[in-house]
């Protein structure tokens, strides 16, 4: 089959989602006005709660710009007295921050890009072929969500040691992967469950073999629940602290930024702008990640048996 | 500074660790196809050949870890009892407490004695699993429904025609995508009692100073307030979700019938929510009652009194350095939380959609 008529056909399978026939995703919301009074009143109530969200979002950034001899400051101005970058300039040039981020973003990346690509295929199974072991399997993969991660840590630190990958983040990869499996092929197997399969079935008449109308035309269609898979994986791995703490070990500059920020409020007691321009060099860059991707967070997170 | 010879440790220690995934999935493959393929000339050969690297990944890395930790709970492992427990007879001695004295494998298990001691000693220094049973239904309760209810306000009042809708919704999902440990370092340091946010807000409209850090009370209402701020997006999201998948058809139709606007959302909203809803609510409830980090962060390892069963875990196995006891406990904790989605999953039949092919 030529890439061309793949190509059709996805861009068929598109338009058809767009239009609303499978995932409506584009659907206008709601209908009708409201009363003067009524919008007033919404608008009123959302301002209430985006302040309650943002405003200790604006604190850490006076925090982060507070001179050293301010510290234990009981002021409660945005920007204040004597404002300075001597934070931002410490936390990058005098300690192994930079680091810190350079090995969290390594293993991100790796657990997210293992973690879709196992998911993936692993839902494609559950949700085009009926097996024996399907409803156990199925089963399964939620039940793993009931496990508390505490649990795990001591056996996982246990088999690394086994397997003498403790003291560095080759483990880690792996252990965030895995972790984060169950979840993501739950995720990824309800959205192909949404994907009409006439769009496969006509690929395979044209002459596409089973894997090829896997990869060319349903992993396409499915470009926002695998974009909220990779950003849910990423974040797992990019935040964890706990099994990070454990398995990277003593190495100052192996370590992933949160086990360093957690040492950093020990180290530092009072040195809160440290703390703080630490966690907006470690939160912007995700917050803009999540909020281009957040078009594709209403779509793309299919619980539960949402048919178009 | 930036360290370019760590950074290229860390680059390769990740490189390696895909390389060897990646021999591991083609061997696996591999073999999968001369047996399914070759061999047998299954025709459900695809299927299995997709599942299997995740399967085998999740048999090694949760199936593995779990038999472990089993046979560990029978154990009174602690960092001067140390000794490999002897599964699969792989032994790892010394490798990792130099020094420490290794107990022979026979003095080690004491059958039942840790469930035993769950139950009827104090799983940390001071607290009994009953207070932490009890402060972790509190917790879970109340944070679920806070998230349900403000989730659920939130998106209806976010799917309708208005100014402004991408721009609350952008700033609405903020706490969800701050990364936890750097917003529960910020949370902890605004609960300060002289220097923190919270209190001089309070002080404003003449209240407080509350002793958010150390009073227990305080604290685990900290820790409540900490984690429905948190919660409240991903509840959000999924609601708004569910909302744009019901047709607005119904709502046009149930218009020309002359419903009210408090009818068509008792008779179509709520009810085609509802299969978004349930799995969302029972989801919701693991990561809450799973929540080790607002208890570990808020709470900063100081009052016992603060925590709840899976942060009682990782203190009294990790912390204590009790491993046996810790297992043991960890069990107990799983099988309530089992014992609970047993009960929701029979009431709600939650997962019935997700076995229809």
């Amino acid at each position: 089959m030529s890439t061309m008529q793949v190509k059709e056909l996805v861009a068929a399978g598109r338009s058809r989602r767009d239009a609303g026939l499978w995932q409506r995703t584009m659907q206008s919301p709601g209908r009708g006005k409201d009363s003067p009074l009524k919008r007033a009143l919404i608008h009123l109530i959302l301002i209430v709660s985006s302040i309650v969200v943002v405003y200790p979002v604006i604190r850490v950034f006076s925090t982060a710009l507070r001179p050293g001899d301010q510290m234990l400051s009981t002021s409660l101005a945005i920007i204040p007295e004597g404002a300075t970058l001597d934070a931002f300039h410490r936390v990058l040039f005098e300690s192994s921050f930079p680091n810190w981020v350079f090995n969290s973003l390594v293993v991100a990346m790796g657990t997210a890009s293992v973690g879709v690509l196992l998911a993936a295929s692993a839902a494609y199974a559950f949700s085009r072929h009926s097996f024996r072991g399907r409803g156990v399997g199925l089963t399964s993969l939620f039940a793993t969500q009931m496990i508390p991660g505490v649990m795990l840590i001591v056996p996982i630190f246990v088999l690394f040691v086994i397997l003498g990958i403790v003291g560095s983040t080759r483990g880690l990869v792996l252990a965030y992967a895995v972790t984060a499996v169950p979840f993501s092929a739950w995720i990824l197997k309800g959205y192909f469950d949404t994907v009409p399969i006439d769009l496969e079935e006509a690929a395979r008449i044209d002459g596409c073999s089973e894997l090829q109308s896997f990869y060319k035309v349903l992993i396409p269609l499915s470009v926002p629940a695998l974009a909220i898979v990779f950003l849910f994986n990423f974040l797992a791995a990019w935040g964890e602290f706990f099994y990070a703490n454990l398995i990277i070990g003593t190495n100052r500059a192996l370590q992933t930024w949160p086990v360093g920020l957690v040492a950093f409020q020990g180290r530092y007691q009072t040195e809160w702008s440290t703390l703080s321009a630490a966690a907006i060099f470690v939160s912007v860059p995700i917050v803009i990640l999540f909020i281009w991707i957040s078009k594709y967070l209403v779509s793309g997170l299919t619980l539960g048996g949402v048919k178009g | 500074m930036f360290d370019f010879e760590a950074a290229l440790t860390a680059l390769t220690d990740v490189g390696l660790t895909l390389l060897v995934l990646a021999i591991a999935v083609v061997l696996i493959e591999a073999v999968l196809y001369l047996v399914l393929v070759r061999w047998r000339k299954s025709r459900m050969a695809l299927p299995f050949m997709l599942l299997a690297p995740g399967i085998i990944a999740i048999l090694v890395l949760y199936g593995y870890p779990l038999l472990y930790e089993f046979n560990l709970s029978f154990t009174k492992m602690n960092i001067r009892n140390f000794v490999e427990p002897g599964l699969l007879g792989l032994t790892w001695e010394g490798t990792i407490l130099e020094g420490t004295p290794l107990a022979a494998e026979e003095d080690i298990f004491v059958g039942l004695q840790n469930y035993i001691d769950v139950f009827t000693m104090p799983v940390l220094r001071q607290t009994s699993v009953y207070q932490l049973f009890l402060q972790t239904i509190i917790w879970t309760v109340v944070n679920v429904f806070f998230h349900v209810l403000l989730g659920i306000g939130l998106a209806l009042l976010l799917n309708r025609k208005m100014r402004g809708r991408t721009f609350y919704r952008a700033l609405l999902i903020l706490p969800w995508a701050i990364p936890v440990v750097a917003s529960l370092q910020i949370w902890r340091t605004e609960f300060n009692y002289e220097f923190g946010a919270v209190n001089q807000l309070l002080g404003l409209i003449g209240l407080g100073p509350v002793p958010w850090m150390s009073d227990p009370f305080w604290n685990f209402v900290a820790m409540i307030l900490t984690n429905i701020w948190l919660g409240v997006p991903f509840m959000m999201v999924i609601t708004l979700g569910g909302l744009q998948a019901i047709s607005s058809e119904y709502y046009e139709a149930a218009e020309i019938d002359g419903a009210t606007a408090r009818q068509s959302f008792s008779k179509i909203t709520l009810p085609l929510l509802r299969p978004v809803l349930i799995p969302a609510i029972l989801l919701g409830t693991f990561l809450t009652f799973n929540n080790i980090n607002v208890p570990f962060f808020i709470n900063a390892q100081q009052l016992e009194t603060s925590d709840i069963l899976v942060s009682g875990v990782y203190r009294a196995g990790i912390q204590y350095t009790r491993f046996g006891f810790g297992a043991a406990f960890a069990f107990v904790v799983f099988g309530i939380l089992l014992l609970f989605t047993i009960w929701y999953v029979r009431q709600t039949k939650v997962l019935k959609g997700a076995y229809a092919s």
